[in-house]
């Protein structure tokens, strides 16, 4: 079901259609360990990502942000909703079939430290795709890795050093080398930059911007960090308590934030220019992150929006589309106030 | 600047570990006046200095491995260094405060938040238990704990990430210092909470005329708040100067690297990051010239013999390098 939608001109081939995706992570408790309540990590969450694009998902400490994507590639399992990857839903395909799924749909970590196994070889770590699934001898093994060192900017004669003799940037590259392994159409990138130094970042996501180019990538690229999000995305989703209150393309996104939690966290990243800060008024957003496991009645956002009223403490707002290519939901961004302003 | 008396002058402060494999020279030579109500940005990435430059200050490195091998830390006219643990542990909370990173690991689990705050209070403003505790609460509120005087009863665990910096914030005002060194203490929160935090910051520091040393990786933090900004690579400062300046301005090539690989705000997205090539050096066994000679793009062969020490390019801005009139911003 590899569906072409058609978004005016251009047509666009849709990868990944995530729809009505939620994972709840159950409390227990007592001896009996009785289902008192439900973290709602993921709640409801809706999105397409198109070939070759890369889609931000952004937002705070707890959002859901990384289940999401975790639950994407059934690292764990769905607790509703559908995953339609290349046709098939994944949310419904039993453990041999994901594993064969899992060879075009990759995932990089955000700790380069604990996502390598520090007694195995570089040889051995990113040739063990192709190993798990009989691709390749050894001797074509070999060549396989020095071929993806390559790639990713590392010697290949590296290859039989092992984790603990890298830097950070350096065992991310060996990182996604591994996932380059079985040529996925899809990577999720899970704040695959946030544990490295500044100087180091740069490296890293200009080497993710080459190899989408050259391989015809298509990621997810999950990150707290909206300055290099709005760098990498072609189109950006920012989730608040396990739900996506806005979604549109990059340009659109940070030149009008229309959701007021994504004006607030836009306001509230620093701008390393002491002309434009000094003269920056701020959106504070009183108090913290409610608990996903008893969020607010009504939109989740309602215990800190600048703008909250009544109507926000009782019922959810939809998720719509308020002009083509931009979903929002809140219930004072609608269709119509678009028009007026 | 002689004559003037400064509230704090680092002189040629130099830390050295005595590890395994090595000596590590974590900070080399490090030099710089502070007076009364300044704002000064500590930048540069992990395993620079920035943390160990300020534990010197604070005369908590642990000795050993620990090793203050040189300088002056001269503070209202007395060298800290030279003072006995007694007399330092007088300056330390109540004339210099610290803030850390990471406020769940730097307040006691078993102990009330009230109890801790409290608890400098009486030690050096010799307060009566009643009227510590009334400050605590009074502190709290201040630094915007909601129902503060329900929640100083609490313990830790209680607090969420950002209400346990603003804790540790109340904490460090608690005896009025000086001068308040922050070493990264917006790092493991969220933007909006960090916006939270430095809104605080800047607002106590008007209010009570204090003198910041707020020590980060990151740029834009230091854009909105610092009016100095030092920055290290490989234990040393390599330039120095008003923050401005710095940004618009800046003489040294790691400066320049550093402000390049940051996505611009507004503009060309999608024009390719400036990347500096290689990495930090290792702290043991660095080579002789500048430690940033191997990754520099303007590099002489004199960079790899003898190390540059900074030396004025405008108005109280400073460089460390030989080709500091060549560098330009990319």
């Amino acid at each position: 079901m590899a569906e072409a939608i058609n978004t005016g001109s251009e047509t666009r081939e849709v990868l990944l259609h995530v729809e009505g995706l939620k994972k709840y992570f159950p409390i227990r408790r007592g001896v009996f360990q009785r289902h008192i309540g439900d973290v709602k990590a993921v709640d409801d969450v809706s999105f397409d990502v198109y070939r070759g694009e890369t889609l931000g998902l952004v937002g705070e400490s707890g959002c859901g942000k990384t289940t999401t994507g975790r639950t994407i590639i059934r690292i764990y399992e769905p607790t509703a909703g559908h995953v339609i990857f290349k046709g098939q839903d994944l949310a419904t395909l039993r453990a041999n079939e994901m594993r064969e799924m899992r060879r075009s749909m990759q995932m990089i970590f955000q700790d380069p430290y604990a996502s390598l196994n520090p007694r195995m070889s570089v040889l051995k770590i990113v040739g063990e795709p192709l190993e798990v699934f009989r691709l390749a001898n050894k001797e074509e093994r070999r060549e396989r890795v020095a071929h993806l060192l390559q790639l990713v900017g590392l010697n290949p004669d590296f290859m039989v050093r092992y984790p603990h003799e890298f830097s950070g940037g350096q065992r991310q590259r060996i990182g996604l080398a591994r996932s380059l392994a079985l040529n996925p159409d899809l990577i999720i990138c899970d704040e695959p930059i946030s544990a490295l130094d500044v100087s180091i970042q740069a490296q890293v996501v200009n080497l993710l911007e080459d190899l989408q180019e050259e391989l015809g990538l298509t990621y997810i690229f999950i990150a707290h960090d909206l300055s290099m999000v709005r760098h990498i995305s072609d189109r950006v989703a920012v989730m608040y308590l396990g739900k996506i209150v806005e979604l549109t393309d990059r340009d659109a996104l940070y030149a009008r934030p229309l959701h007021p939690y994504t004006q607030a966290l836009l306001s509230a990243i620093p701008v390393p220019d002491p002309v434009i800060e000094e003269s920056r008024q701020r959106i504070l957003l009183e108090g913290d992150l409610p608990s996903p496991a008893n969020p607010p009645k009504g939109c989740n956002f309602c215990t800190r929006c600048p703008q909250v009223q009544d109507i926000c403490e009782q019922e959810e707002p939809a998720f719509i589309e308020v002009e083509p290519g931009h979903f929002c939901a809140c219930h004072f961004v609608t269709p119509a106030t678009q028009s007026l302003q | 600047m002689a004559g003037t008396q400064h509230l704090l002058e680092v002189k040629n402060l130099t830390t050295r570990f005595h590890t395994e494999d090595g000596v590590v020279h974590a900070v080399n030579d490090v030099s710089y006046t502070l007076n009364e109500g300044d704002t000064l940005g500590v930048v540069g990435e992990s395993g620079c200095g920035k943390s160990v430059h300020a534990l010197s200050i604070m005369r908590l490195i642990q000795i050993p491995p620990g090793e203050i091998a040189g300088g002056e830390v001269i503070f209202r006219g007395r060298d800290l260094l030279k003072l006995s643990d007694d007399d330092m542990r007088k300056v330390r909370g109540a004339e210099i405060a610290m803030i850390f990173q990471d406020p769940m690991t730097s307040l006691n689990p078993v102990k009330t938040v009230g109890f801790q705050i409290m608890e400098a209070l009486m030690l050096h403003k010799g307060m009566d238990k009643a009227s510590a505790r009334e400050r605590t609460v009074e502190l709290l509120t201040l630094v915007g704990i909601p129902e503060a005087a329900q929640r100083v009863d609490d313990y830790p665990h209680q607090f969420s990430g950002g209400m346990r910096q603003r804790a540790m914030i109340a904490m460090g005002l608690s005896c009025d210092p000086s001068i308040l060194i922050a070493d990264e203490p917006t790092t493991a929160l969220d933007v909006t909470i960090q916006a939270q935090i430095i809104d605080l910051v800047k607002r106590l520091q008007h209010k009570f005329g204090m003198t910041v040393i707020w020590i980060t990786h990151d740029l834009g933090v230091v854009a909105g708040l610092a009016r100095r900004v030092n920055v290290m690579y490989a234990g040393r400062i390599i330039e120095s100067g008003p923050v401005k300046e710095i940004y618009a301005n800046p003489h040294h090539p790691y400066t320049v690297g550093l402000l390049g690989s940051l996505p611009s705000h507004g503009g060309r997205t999608s024009a390719r990051l400036f990347s500096i090539p290689g990495e930090p050096p290792d702290l043991v066994g660095l080579p002789p010239g500048c430690a940033f000679a191997p990754r520099c793009q303007y590099q002489t062969p004199r960079c790899f013999k003898e190390t540059p020490s900074l030396e004025e390019v405008g108005l109280g801005h400073t460089a460390a390098c030989w080709e500091k009139d060549k560098v330009r911003r990319v």
